[in-house]
């Protein structure tokens, strides 16, 4: 095995190496080698139609932003690594994270994060178990227990002896399979065979364990984590592909112009230019008119190649850049209490954030806040607990639990009644309290007095036996064989009997205990539909009401369990007790005989009620999916999680409704199992559909409104992010939050990174990131939209000005012998891209607005256009293009019409090529000016002062270019000394401007005018409204109070195995308790 | 009065940089070692030209005159031949080249005459200023025209009083000295007389177009007024769907 160490290089440059490294980069882009075969070009003379400066100048600008921004990104980028590397990981001597090797031994402290996949050789805990959570991995929010070897777990905390441990590891190489680990470890001349138990995988959180020592099978890029977050490309936006195509396509468009320009040129040297010569001579190495009109070609290229213009990549990446500034100093997407604003970490994806079709979304972290809750109870017919809308009101006063010194201070409940009920000494009420605080598998601590802490294997747990704690039900401590209780103040022990544990297919789990009054009790809690079939036939009408209620709890996404208990006579036990240890004896088949003799037992029980727990949103949530699906924009949610888990927050968070009369769950095993079902949806749908599954699980899974995968791996997450990439051709964006996003982050279009609490990994991989959530809104419907609308009215624009600009040189063409003669003055060819348009264009691309951000929020529609790809795609290209041509059309003609046969006020004629010159280039910066003014629909400080300035500048530079004192140092370089003076101050020449300008802008507005008249888009109309001062229209989203849902609600996130963890002990701290029994109790279980 | 030529490409790009700006501005060694641009105007008998290049070779070099019947007789008309070419052409663009002597002759010692040309540069005009590089005629000719068909000022003829005509009504004779062969490639050459006004020479094109896009603006303006009035209300923010 290679080392590789942990360091992942991500920075380009240093100070001497950024200039030439830079520069070399650059020209490697098409579009700036192309410009430098340009400027070769004109250092030809017989082709060089315009002076070498006027490309070198633009060139010179162009690198010198790109230089800067490059350098600027390489710095963010430098800045963003340091976290990674700071962080410190104990090893036997201190040493940073990014330097450790596979072989090294580590130790790891509680809640830190792995930092390698590691062979776990010992731990604080007995039996070298140790717990980790593996949310960042997979999603799933229960711990996990990994245990040691026997032999490396006896090295404990010796760190002599550890760092002797010599053991040789053979295993497979690094893969992507997060639950598989096959492996030999060699040491002291035994064979120890390794599987997936003993490995802890770099992502995981050491939970509940105080330290451990592990030593680095696989480091960096080789551990599963990292192996599971795919390939990092290169991103680019569906605008950035298209403009790709199109300055293809405006290429060819050129050569074609060249090429006409040629033939014209060649034909006019053989039929009108041959009889010139008398004025007009050949140069020497020109003499035959086929090879002067293959130079007239390159010269026109030269001349013409301003229809590509170097400033439009240049500019798109200023504009882009502003946009992510933007976002990184939006304050309404800062979060204060997590002090983290958001953070665009790609500055070239903005426009594309306008135009997403799907979003992938996490569930644990990014949708919830993995905060349980107990919310609700339903208790021998009657409801407790205030429903989650109203408790949002600041008059409830939550129920004060002072008089119970044990509880948890952070726990809230918002019904009095409850507590009367309790107080008041109702049986049910505290039989119900009895069986959450007995009924489960949590571990307590009592570090101080007082101080009571739980380690919960799950969130449910977690909530449930808290709220039994504050209700003055408080688990105390357990051992194997006893749970100790405190019930309203007094201190009672049980035994425990049995513990009948949790699995998937049972979806309940029991205790039996003993009561200090000698009463055995089965209690029991579960999915309610599985809960309902073994109840006493009495409880019928207990039931229904239970029913009722849970249905109602359901309705509000709340996620429910059953809650029952038995009472069982003493011989009823001692006789299931002996099936039960020949289940436990039995060698195979073991589960099903512990299945059968549970269902024996959990039999005509008695119904106590139903809790309700809250699997707590991430603020605003709701909110934000209501808005993103009326914009359109259908939502996938892809988690690790269980189907049950994973649908009720389908529910809670309004993705999923009762309205929805079908829900359709595919859970067969087999592709073949999956497309029977697939196909059986079809059937349902009268769709017929021919070929591959993918194709067929696309076509499905587009046709639903709600999309949720659970049970998916990290890498499969980025499967279906490219599925739906492959065949729908849509725009994705994946947010996540924990390492196990990293993949799919990584393989949408864009990628955002939730910065939660802890974990900055998906972050690092993301293109965006912030602190909650419902940013997500803002920044697609807000941003994104707007970035889109600008970009593309940027685009239309540029390219109108550039054709405006450039097309007035082919019809000049014509008129001087297709002699690659330009119109204009050879200095405003050179300055007109990067002086006289480029800050107005810029602005509008930086500040323009369509509607206001309430506006944008408020009407999701408006996010559509986006979506269709409306406002910028081939048919607007040709629009532009036919307005740029018709533009310079019109700055040709009317001067030519003019100028034909024109004298001065004072008789001197005005008609030469230079007043031509400054006339014609003047009208076009009036009529772009008009233009972006017309096309402005929001006006700061700064488009105003940069649309009114470049006129200013533009004049303020004639007339300098124009003015004597230039030309007398510079003669040569100056030639149109006087002009401006002599042409700008007749006033025919402004008039010739005025029509230009006129019959330029005249069609634009007509067409304008008649769009917004009769056939209105949302825009207009919303714009409309804003203008009239009406009042808005309601259109917030109203929380919809649903009432019953004929479904089952029932969640656990729980995992088997914790059960009989406990009743064997091997959990339970050597401190604490005798060792011999739990040796002996371990022996127990590995006979099993 | 103008002389018009037609299909002669003074924009034509070769002829257009055929020419060395500092050697008209009087820049002394441009003089005599002129710009690459202007070749193969350049040199003439391992002599610089001066003034060099295709257009200034290329000067029309006829000789216009008009006279006035009146009863058999010719009465010449006075032609001004100051005052047609820019103020800032005369003074700033083109100069002489600068010597110790004011004599033109010693001046463009060592340069010889464009090819085309019957006599020197500094044989121009009897007078001292408007002889050499501040030719007016030369001046004008050197302002190349935007189109192949153009007309480039002559002479001024000046009104001599406000209550006769400039050109009174009667018989003119228009005596050509034809030097400028044009035949060659299909020129031709007009003369025109017109009369100044406050937006210059007679020109019916801009009249026209305005006249045409105004009434164009008229008619759309109507129209569109009525399509607001007829349609325009109809989708006043009524239904925004959401």
């Amino acid at each position: 095995m290679g080392c590789v160490n942990n360091r992942i290089k991500t920075s380009k440059y240093n100070i001497l190496t950024f200039l030439p490294v830079n520069l070399f980069e650059q020209f490697q882009r098409v579009a700036n080698a192309y410009f430098l075969f340009l400027l070769i070009l004109q250092l030809i003379p017989e082709i060089s139609s315009l002076s070498w400066f006027t490309t070198i100048v633009p060139l010179m600008v162009v690198f010198t932003i790109t230089a800067v921004k490059d350098a600027t990104d390489d710095c963010v980028s430098i800045c963003s690594k340091l976290p990674l590397q700071s962080l410190q990981q104990s090893i036997l001597q201190n040493e940073k994270w990014m330097n450790v090797k596979p072989g090294d031994v580590i130790k790891l402290e509680n809640n830190t994060f792995v930092a390698a996949d590691l062979l776990l050789l010992s731990s604080s805990e007995p039996h070298g178990l140790c717990y980790i959570e593996t949310a960042e991995l997979d999603g799933e929010t229960n711990l996990k227990v990994r245990q040691a070897l026997p032999v490396t777990s006896e090295l404990g905390p010796d760190i002599r002896r550890l760092a002797e441990f010599d053991g040789v590891v053979v295993c497979e190489p690094p893969n992507n399979k997060l639950d598989k680990f096959t492996g030999v470890l060699f040491w002291k001349d035994n064979r120890y065979s390794l599987n997936n138990e003993k490995v802890l995988l770099r992502g995981c959180v050491l939970r509940n364990t105080d330290w451990c020592f592990g030593m680095v099978i696989f480091a960096g890029p080789d551990t599963k984590l990292m192996q599971n977050s795919g390939r990092t490309k290169f991103k680019r936006t569906s605008i950035d592909r298209l403009m790709n195509t199109l300055a293809l396509w405006i290429f060819g468009f050129l050569v074609c112009m060249g090429i006409i320009l040629a033939i014209g040129n060649s034909i006019w040297e053989h039929q009108v230019g041959a009889h010139f010569r008398i004025y007009l001579f050949w140069n020497e190495v020109v003499n035959s008119s086929v090879f002067s009109g293959f130079l007239t070609f390159w010269s026109y290229i030269i001349i013409l190649n301003s229809v590509v213009p170097i400033s439009l990549y240049v500019s798109v990446e200023v504009i882009r850049l502003g946009h992510s500034y933007f976002i990184n100093w939006d304050r309404k997407m800062y979060c204060p209490q997590k002090d983290t604003p958001a953070e665009v970490r790609t500055t070239t994806l903005n426009e594309e954030l306008g135009q997403i079709e799907y979003i992938f979304s996490d569930k644990t972290g990014t949708i919830t806040q993995n905060i349980m809750t107990f919310n609700k109870c339903s208790i021998n017919g009657k409801t407790y607990g205030k429903s989650v809308f109203i408790n949002v009101l600041p008059k409830t006063v939550p129920v004060d639990f002072s008089f119970n010194p044990l509880a948890d201070r952070k726990f809230q409940f918002y019904d009095h009644s409850l507590i009367e009920s309790i107080k008041l000494g109702d049986a049910m009420v505290h039989e119900f309290f009895r069986l959450l605080s007995l009924c489960h598998t949590v571990m307590s601590e009592e570090k101080n007095a007082g101080e009571l802490i739980y380690q919960v294997q799950s969130p449910d747990e977690g909530a449930l036996v808290t709220a039994a704690r504050n209700f003055g039900f408080i688990f105390k401590s357990r051992t194997p064989e006893t749970i100790t209780v405190e019930e309203m103040g007094k201190l009672v022990t049980y035994q425990l009997l049995a513990i009948l544990d949790f699995n998937n297919i049972r979806k309940r789990m029991s205790v039996i205990v003993q009561t200090p009054d000698g009463q055995i009790k089965l209690y029991c809690k579960g999915a309610d539909t599985i809960l309902f079939e073994r109840l006493h036939p009495s409880n019928e009408e207990l039931m229904s009401l239970t029913s009722d209620h849970l249905e109602e709890f359901a309705g509000e996404g709340l996620r429910t369990l059953a809650l029952a208990y038995k009472n069982l006579t003493e011989e009823h036990f001692k006789e299931w007790f002996k099936i039960l240890q020949e289940a436990n004896t039995s060698v195979d088949s073991r589960n099903d005989y512990l299945a059968a003799a549970y269902e024996e037992i959990e039999k005509d029980m008695m119904l106590l009620g139903a809790t309700a727990i809250e699997d707590k949103l991430q603020e605003g949530v709701t909110e934000t999916i209501a808005s993103l699906s009326l914009a359109n924009i259908k939502i996938w949610v892809l988690t690790g999680d269980k189907q049950e888990t994973a649908m009720n927050i389908g529910y809670s968070c309004h993705m999923l409704t009762d309205t929805m009369n079908e829900i359709f769950i595919v859970a067969s095993h087999t592709g073949m199992e999956v497309r029977e079902e697939l196909r059986e949806y079809f059937a349902l749908q009268a769709l017929a559909l021919e070929g591959d599954l993918e194709n067929e699980f696309v076509e499905v899974a587009c046709m639903c409104k709600t999309v949720i995968c659970c049970r998916v791996t990290p890498l499969q997450k980025a499967q279906v992010v490219e599925l739906v990439k492959k065949h729908r051709k849509a725009v994705t964006l994946a947010i996540g939050d924990g390492a196990n996003d990293i993949s799919m982050i990584k393989s949408a279009h864009i990628g955002i990174g939730i910065s939660g609490e802890e974990g900055m990994q998906a972050v690092l991989a993301s293109d965006y990131s912030f602190a909650q959530f419902r940013y997500l809104k803002r920044l697609l419907l807000v941003h994104g939209r707007w970035s889109y609308f600008r970009m593309c009215k940027f685009l239309c624009y540029f390219f109108y000005k550039n054709f405006a600009f450039t097309l007035v040189h082919f019809w000049f063409g014509f008129f001087c012998g297709f002699s690659a003669q330009t119109v204009y003055d050879q200095w405003f060819i050179t300055l007109f891209n990067i002086v006289y348009a480029s800050l107005p264009v810029l602005a509008m691309g930086l500040f323009d607005q369509d509607v206001n951000e309430q506006n944008s929020m408020d009407y999701a529609k408006l996010y559509e256009p986006g979506q269709l790809n409306l406002l910028f795609n081939k048919r607007k290209f040709f629009i532009c293009i036919a307005h740029g041509l018709y533009t310079s059309f019109a700055l040709f003609f009317i001067p030519y019409g003019a100028f034909y046969n024109t004298a001065g006020e004072d008789g001197k004629h005005i008609a030469d090529y230079q007043s031509f010159a400054v006339t014609v280039a003047t009208s076009l910066v009036i009529v772009v000016s008009v233009q972006i003014a017309l096309d402005t629909s929001y006006w700061t400080a700064i488009n105003r002062f940069f649309i009114l300035g470049s006129i200013a500048v533009y004049f303020a530079i004639l007339f300098t270019m124009h003015s004597d004192g230039i030309f007398v140092i510079f003669p040569n370089h100056f030639p149109f000394v006087g002009n401006a003076r002599n042409s700008l101050s007749q006033i025919s020449v402004w008039l010739v401007i005025l029509l230009t300008t006129v019959v330029s802008v005249m069609p634009v507005i007509t067409f304008q005018f008649l769009k917004e008249d009769l056939n209105p888009t949302l825009t207009d109309q919303v714009w409309l409204n804003l203008i009239m001062k009406q009042k808005p229209l309601q259109n917030y989203m109203r929380r919809v109070y649903r009432t019953n849902s004929r479904r089952s609600a029932y969640a656990f996130s729980h995992q088997e195995g914790f059960g009989e963890l406990i009743t064997s002990g091997k959990n339970i701290h050597i401190s604490q308790y005798n060792y011999f029994i739990l040796l002996k109790s371990g022996a127990f279980l590995k006979n099993c | 009065m103008y002389y018009g030529l037609s299909n002669f490409y003074q924009n034509h790009r070769r002829y257009v940089k055929s020419r060395d700006d500092s050697q008209l501005n009087g820049d002394n060694s441009s003089l005599l070692n002129p710009s690459k641009e202007c070749e193969p105007y350049r040199t003439s008998e391992n002599k610089p030209i001066a003034p060099c290049g295709a257009i200034a070779n290329s000067m029309f070099n006829d000789t216009l005159e008009l006279f006035h019947i009146d009863n058999e007789t010719r009465i010449p008309i006075t032609l001004n031949k100051k005052g047609i070419a820019w103020w800032t052409d005369k003074n700033v663009k083109f100069r002489n080249p600068f010597g110790t002597t004011n004599n033109l002759t010693a001046l463009f010692q060592g340069t010889t005459k464009p090819v085309n040309w019957p006599k020197p540069v500094y044989m121009l005009d009897s007078e001292q200023d408007n002889n050499g590089f501040i030719n007016e005629d030369f001046i004008v000719w050197m302002r190349t025209a935007a189109l192949p068909t153009f007309r480039k000022l002559y002479r001024l003829i000046e009104r001599k009083n406000n209550l006769q005509p400039t050109l009174q009504a009667g018989k003119y004779s228009l005596d050509i000295t034809y030097n400028y062969p044009v035949y060659s490639f299909d020129g031709r050459k007009r003369m025109i007389l017109s009369t100044i006004s406050w937006m210059g020479g007679k020109n019916p094109f801009l009249g026209i177009a305005y006249i045409t896009v105004g009434s164009i603006c008229f008619f759309l303006g109507v129209v569109l007024l009525v399509i607001h009035h007829k349609y325009g209300n109809r989708n006043n923010s009524a239904d925004i769907p959401n």
